[in-house]
């Protein structure tokens, strides 16, 4: 019976929030899960990853119906929820697909945002807690989980995939740094508090801008608005001056005029040492003149720029998702490759094993007829005997080694069996 | 011996040049790594080449064209590989190493005539004036590079195409400040090179100023640079504008270095330094 992997797992497309919430665990409730899946006597090596989006139980095992079982009544305790509430929101994968999925996970694109880059250092850290601290990861997973890494590394470096911006505040996002040099330490200028505007300056906050100012025409709002992100409110009338200060404006008030003209925009250059400046304007209608965009130094977008790039971004990155999947599935099957070569290694060992019994008990018996022997006629002996069984099976396991991915494999296993008659050889002892 | 180290300097830098536009096409971090360590290769061998011209000289190696242009290869090469310490921004590898071996490639297609070396040629003085003069034009040709940069993003950003180089090209402030860090740096550098030629020319010819056309346009293109670093310094000059004139600056200078040297000048030109009495 060969060894299945197996993956059990809920992520945001089975589960709604409310379960992903009951599953998330802490280190001790990974722990925990380690500790039964250990326990369990039909699972092999376990892994156990639980982040707020997704829970996998990642094991191998020889009896997948017993051990499926099993770690559904564990995850039932973990979550503290009976196994019918979510037995309709697990996905169980065997085999390749189990691997597909580990290698999509790890490579973030099975993340609700596709290339967000912690999912790669949760895997690492649940892998780290079975592999040393809990020590329930073997041969298999071991080896599973670093391939998991390189399959990342290679989406990562070898296709776009994690680049592009697929939202309009992502878009903000990304021109900004082509405008700055980062974003650490800037100011951003939020004019009137729409609730794409308040996304858009989260996106800014999230990227490392530091500080907001919040102008409306209403001071309460304002007030409101500046309160959500730690920032300043200050009047409507006052933008003129902040405008010198800040070196990002969000635009998205109700005005039917612009809200920041021409001259205004020009008439700060000045005063600013024409430092970069960058309007998001992201009203319908416009807030900003147009023509702001042919200052020198100032840059303009409007949402449709915004949506524009978006629109571009998202079918560069369809693209690259297919160059994705490519590489997981190349390395899905260079990994079921290597699981192959597992199968024919008990053979291998057990036809040694029993090449070398037979050598040492010919050994014995010849050693008594053979009378006093000095120390090293004996070790030459020992020597010879060795090398002549280690000839011998040699090409067998050669063989043997080469069908591993083969079809044919199994016959050549049973045929080595028989001819060895390694079966026998073993129920004779046990 | 010479040949050798310059054939494979010449061969190195080629490469290393393959390697950078490889680079910027496939955005491979591993490409970079190996075209940088090429051109640091190829450069201590270009040194190696230098300086055993200037031993077997007994003079700085820039007494015609094609040693000189060898010789600014290496300084932009040299100005090079410290930038990419200072700002580690490896897309500029991508547009300095072309044309450093360009100008590689031009000297080396110029046929190299033997003549005898005048002592006035061997003097240390010539070594500080021309040495510091092409430090300081190796550090312009980077700010030439990154003002170019400068241009195509920035056109990108405005016109809102975001075309093939927008990903590559870092942001247009880290250019800028490329742009300025490097006018800063390379100034100093060309005013010490023209106030060492200046005591040169008082030693070797008994005058400091002598109104040779080369003379002139290198105090124009000293101006333009002076003129560039206070608008950006006193007036506050950055971006597009300040990228237009670095590179109208880098012109005025090329057209110094090649007209000067070839049809301009008196006694700076390559074809009287060989007659000249000292």
């Amino acid at each position: 019976m060969t060894v299945k992997i197996v993956n059990i797992g809920m992520n945001h497309e089975s589960a709604p929030v409310e379960l992903r919430e009951c599953m998330a665990s802490t280190q001790e409730g990974v722990a925990l899960a380690l500790a039964c899946m250990r326990e369990s006597e039909w699972i092999r090596e376990g892994l156990f990853l639980s982040t707020c989006n997704r829970v996998e139980a990642i094991y191998t095992t020889d009896n997948p119906e017993e051990a499926k079982k099993a770690v559904i009544s564990m995850l039932s305790r973990l979550g503290n929820i009976a196994e019918e509430h979510f037995i309709s929101n697990i996905y169980i994968y065997e085999d390749a697909e189990a691997l597909k999925h580990i290698f999509r996970v790890a490579s973030s694109l099975d993340s609700m945002v596709v290339g967000e880059p912690q999912i790669l250092g949760q895997i690492k850290e649940a892998y780290h807690q079975a592999a040393v601290t809990e020590k329930t990861s073997g041969v298999i997973l071991n080896r599973l989980m670093h391939r998991a890494f390189h399959v990342a590394k290679r989406v990562k470096t070898e296709t776009g995939i994690s680049e592009a911006a697929v939202s309009i505040s992502d878009a903000a996002v990304e021109l900004a740094k082509k405008i700055f040099y980062g974003l650490k330490g800037r100011q951003v200028l939020l004019i009137g508090a729409g609730e794409m505007a308040e996304l858009a300056a989260r996106h800014l906050i999230g990227n490392g801008v530091n500080s907001l100012i919040v102008a409306n025409r209403s001071f309460d709002k304002a007030i409101q608005v500046a309160d959500l992100f730690n920032g300043k409110a200050v009047f409507f009338e006052e933008i003129e001056s902040y405008i010198l200060e800040v070196d990002i404006v969000i635009t998205s008030t109700a005005s039917m005029d612009f809200v920041v003209t021409h001259d205004l925009v020009k008439n700060s250059l000045r005063k600013r040492r024409n430092r970069p400046l960058f309007f998001i304007d992201i009203a319908v209608p416009r807030d900003v003149d147009p023509s702001v965009n042919d200052l020198e130094n100032v840059y303009l977008y409007d949402i449709d720029d915004l949506k524009e790039v978006v629109k571009e971004n998202t079918e560069q990155r369809k693209e690259e998702a297919l160059k994705a999947e490519r590489i997981v599935q190349e390395e899905v099957i260079r990994f079921e490759r290597w699981l192959k070569t597992l199968d024919v290694v008990p053979t291998i060992i057990s036809l040694k094993d029993k090449i070398d019994s037979l050598r040492k008990a010919e050994m014995e018996k010849s050693i008594s007829a053979l009378g006093d022997l000095t120390p090293s006629q004996l070790k030459a002996i020992e020597a010879l005997t060795a090398s002549l069984a280690d000839k011998i099976i040699n090409d067998p396991i050669l063989v043997l080694k080469s069908k591993a991915d083969r079809r044919s494999k199994d016959v050549y296993l049973d045929v080595t069996r028989k001819l060895f008659s390694l079966d026998k050889d073993n129920n004779k002892r046990t | 011996m010479a040949e050798i180290l310059y054939k494979i300097a010449l061969f190195l830098i080629l490469l290393s040049t393959g390697g950078f536009i490889v680079y910027i096409i496939k955005q491979q971090k591993k490409v970079f790594k190996l075209s940088y360590m090429i051109l640091f290769v190829g450069f201590i061998f270009h040194t190696l080449f230098l300086a055993h011209q200037y031993y077997t000289l007994g003079a700085a190696p820039v007494i015609n064209l094609k040693s000189t242009l060898s010789f600014f290869s290496w300084c932009i090469i040299g100005v090079y590989l410290i930038f990419q310490l200072r700002f580690g921004l490896m897309v500029l590898g991508s547009f300095v190493a072309p044309l450093a071996a360009i100008l590689m490639i031009i000297s080396t297609a110029i046929p190299g005539m033997e003549f005898a070396v005048k002592p006035m040629l061997k003097s240390a003085w010539l070594t500080v004036h021309v040495g510091t003069i092409f430090i300081g034009d190796g550090i312009f040709a980077i700010t030439f590079m990154a003002a170019i940069m400068y241009l195509i993003q920035e056109r990108h950003i405005k016109k809102k195409t975001r075309g093939s180089f927008y990903s590559r090209l870092p942001s247009l402030e880290t250019l800028d400040s490329i742009n300025h860090y490097s006018l800063m740096y390379g100034f100093p550098f060309l005013t010490l090179g023209m106030v060492s030629g200046a005591i040169y020319a008082q030693y070797a010819l008994g005058s400091y100023w002598r109104w040779d056309p080369k003379e002139v346009w290198s105090l124009i293109t000293w101006l333009s640079y002076a003129v560039l670093l206070h608008e950006r310094l006193a007036v506050g000059w950055r971006g597009r504008r300040a990228a237009l004139l670095s590179i109208v600056c880098f012109f005025i200078l090329i057209f110094t270095f090649i007209g000067g040297s070839l049809w301009l000048s008196d006694y700076h030109s390559f074809d009287s330094l060989g007659d000249l009495s000292g």
